[in-house]
């Protein structure tokens, strides 16, 4: 009987994952791998090779790899000072960095562009210093700096959940045993919490490597991601989802190869596979 | 195994029956159509007020539907799960749409006030109606320089302002393909409407070495950031820039002394439409001078009806020339033309390319 009551309560789930997952899915392998009159064809997905897409993709990877960077220096040390604050996950610094989140991302992007502006409130207040403006909008240092702030709680919650579940006594044992700080940091709390960094690195390098929206927004339409080429090949003049299907599905493989090789390596030394 | 079956047949069911649902609440809209017109225009196109005027006169109930790009409005009525009996588009989908014999001609005999188009407008939409067949004109702009008088003290009246090491951060371009391309086609002495590669390599070389000059590539937000004074000068729609000049004074537009492109946006009646008369009385409605004095009001881009400039002083008209622009810059401008995929492609080809580098 139980059996038959479990079966039947994944059953929406199924269907969502049918409807909007699966399906999709399989139609992006198909236009990847055909081309408008519905012949197989190769071309779409072989050419993220081509300069024109293989470009954005080294820039999207390399400023994803920046953002990432950023975030878990941030993320890192912050996780450790809030868990000695409050082990409790609902205490008001805790919620002071989730709350942003309660906005809209949109929101919060268009905000940014107001503050990097040649005028906007940044260099407002710079002038008030006597300092001198800085020409941060439409660079790739803003798209940088929007992303690492829309992403940055994604880093954040599972480092410190991790950080938080370590116990006390192990820290305590460290220490009387004669390990300094910076020991402990780096022996104890660092490969214990690396569940949660390797979940926070993932949660923060996928989705920043196809993003398009904030380069749309920040970067003034003159960094172009993969994501945008991706975009353009949706929505331009000249639409052709056969290739932006191909450039999808190259990305989602590469990701995944990615992946596989972080995994790889870090079962090599510690042994959590988590992600 | 029979278990097995019978989980996928009941899983296929709950898929079908949650799919039927998707459909059917997709296709509801089958209204009585006798009395109805389905019209799909621009967003924000049209007074909306004159809507239910016309309703009120004829009893004719409008449906309407609005699209954001031309492209996705094709996309839409190729794909024909609506008939439309009113279409309203850019000159140069316009003309694809003629060519692909998806339009029907307009009885202008029927219409009472068709007269009030001038015509240099129908001269105007031989670019892309060759016969004078198919459009009614709506409203027509240029494309051009938008500048702030605080930050530049002459006119830049010429695209090679766009190439002003001067103005280094401080230049705006459109974030759209062929609209980019003008100013460099035309400063090489090229057609806008171009097929030749060669010209289109040598312009995109040009518009990369622009490229770090360009303080952003923008459509929607060119308007707001030149409001904002982030910019000294910006590529950009007569109609925008009209606009912009409401909200900050300082702002001038110019058409660049070498040409420009002009846009026209016209009314066609598509294949397929089931209300043909219905769509020739709202055709006559919006040019008649009472809805087209309102409806220009409304929207504030040039009008081509003679009707309602006749009643704007010459005041108004000076002191906009975004909107009322010299007679001299018809002959100066040039309109896009649709051409062909070949091209297009090559196109979206320049513009990564641009984007790139």
């Amino acid at each position: 009987m139980k059996k038959i009551g479990s079966k039947i309560l994944t059953g929406p789930y199924i269907i969502w994952m049918i409807i909007f997952t699966v399906i999709p899915l399989g139609l992006i392998v198909y236009y990847a791998f055909t081309n408008s009159g519905g012949a197989f064809t190769l071309d779409n997905v072989v050419s993220i090779a081509d300069t024109v897409n293989a470009k954005p993709l080294w820039l999207s990877f390399k400023m994803s790899f920046e953002i990432t960077v950023i975030c878990f220096l941030l993320s890192f040390p912050l996780a450790i000072i809030l868990s000695k604050y409050s082990k409790n996950k609902n205490s008001i610094i805790v919620m002071a960095f989730i709350l942003p989140m309660w906005m809209n991302f949109m929101l919060r992007t268009l905000a940014w562009r107001l503050i990097l502006l040649n005028n906007g409130f940044l260099n407002r207040a710079f002038e008030i210093f006597g300092l001198n403006s800085v020409y941060l909008m439409n660079t790739k240092a803003a798209v940088i700096l929007g992303t690492a702030y829309d992403y940055f709680p994604f880093m954040l919650l599972p480092i410190y959940n991790a950080v938080a579940k370590i116990d006390e006594d192990v820290i305590s044992a460290a220490r009387d045993l004669g390990a300094s700080g910076v020991v402990v940091i780096r022996r104890i709390i660092f490969p214990l919490a690396m569940p949660g960094i390797i979940s926070g690195i993932t949660m923060v390098f996928v989705p920043s490597m196809s993003e398009f929206v904030i380069a749309d927004m920040l970067g003034g339409g003159k960094v172009y991601m993969i994501g945008n080429a991706i975009e353009q090949a949706f929505n331009s003049g000249y639409a052709d989802i056969h290739l932006g299907s191909g450039l999808s599905l190259s990305l989602m493989g590469l990701i995944v190869i990615s992946m596989l090789i972080y995994k790889f390596f870090d079962k090599g030394e510690e042994g959590h596979g988590i992600w | 195994m029979n278990r097995g079956y019978r989980q996928i047949r009941v899983l296929a069911v709950i898929c079908l029956s949650v799919f039927s649902l998707f459909l059917t609440s997709c296709s509801t809209r089958q209204e009585d159509l006798s009395n109805n017109i389905i019209v799909f225009n621009y967003g924000d196109y049209i007074d909306r007020e004159l809507l239910g005027q016309f309703e009120k006169e004829t009893g004719i109930h409008v449906i309407y539907e609005e699209f954001l790009t031309p492209e996705a409005m094709y996309t839409k009525y190729k794909n024909g799960s609506v008939k439309y009996d009113l279409i309203c588009c850019s000159d140069y989908m316009l003309y694809k749409m003629i060519e692909e014999d998806e339009v029907v001609p307009i009885d202008y005999n029927a219409m009472e006030h068709i007269g009030n188009i001038g015509d240099i407008y129908w001269e105007l939409s031989k670019n892309f109606d060759s016969q004078n067949k198919y459009t009614v004109p709506y409203f027509w702009g240029t494309v051009g320089i938008l500048y702030n008088t605080e930050m530049i003290d002459y006119v830049p009246d010429s695209w090679t302002q766009l190439w002003n090491e001067e103005y280094k951060n401080n230049i705006i371009m459109q974030n759209s393909v062929r609209d980019s391309f003008v100013p460099a086609l035309i400063l090489n002495g090229a057609s806008i409407n171009t097929k030749d590669k060669g010209e289109l390599r040598k312009a995109l070389k040009d518009l990369q070495k622009q490229k770090s000059l360009v303080q952003s590539y923008l459509v929607d937000e060119v308007r707001d950031d030149m409001v904002n004074n982030q910019a000294v000068m910006a590529v950009i729609y007569s109609g925008e820039a009209s606009l912009a000049r409401e909200y900050n004074e300082n702002l001038e537009y110019v058409v660049p002394k070498e040409g420009s492109n002009i846009w026209m946006d016209s009314w066609i009646i598509p294949k397929g439409g089931k209300n043909y008369d219905g769509a020739i009385k709202f055709l006559d409605f919006i040019c008649r001078k009472d809805a087209a004095q309102a409806n220009f009001d409304y929207v504030y881009y040039s009008t081509p009806n003679e009707a309602v400039l006749e009643d704007i002083d010459d005041e108004e008209k000076e002191e906009d020339n975004a909107i009322f622009p010299d007679e001299d810059i018809l002959s100066r401008c040039e309109m896009f033309k649709y051409l062909g995929s070949d091209i297009e492609e090559f196109y979206n080809r320049l513009w990564k390319e641009l984007k790139v580098y």
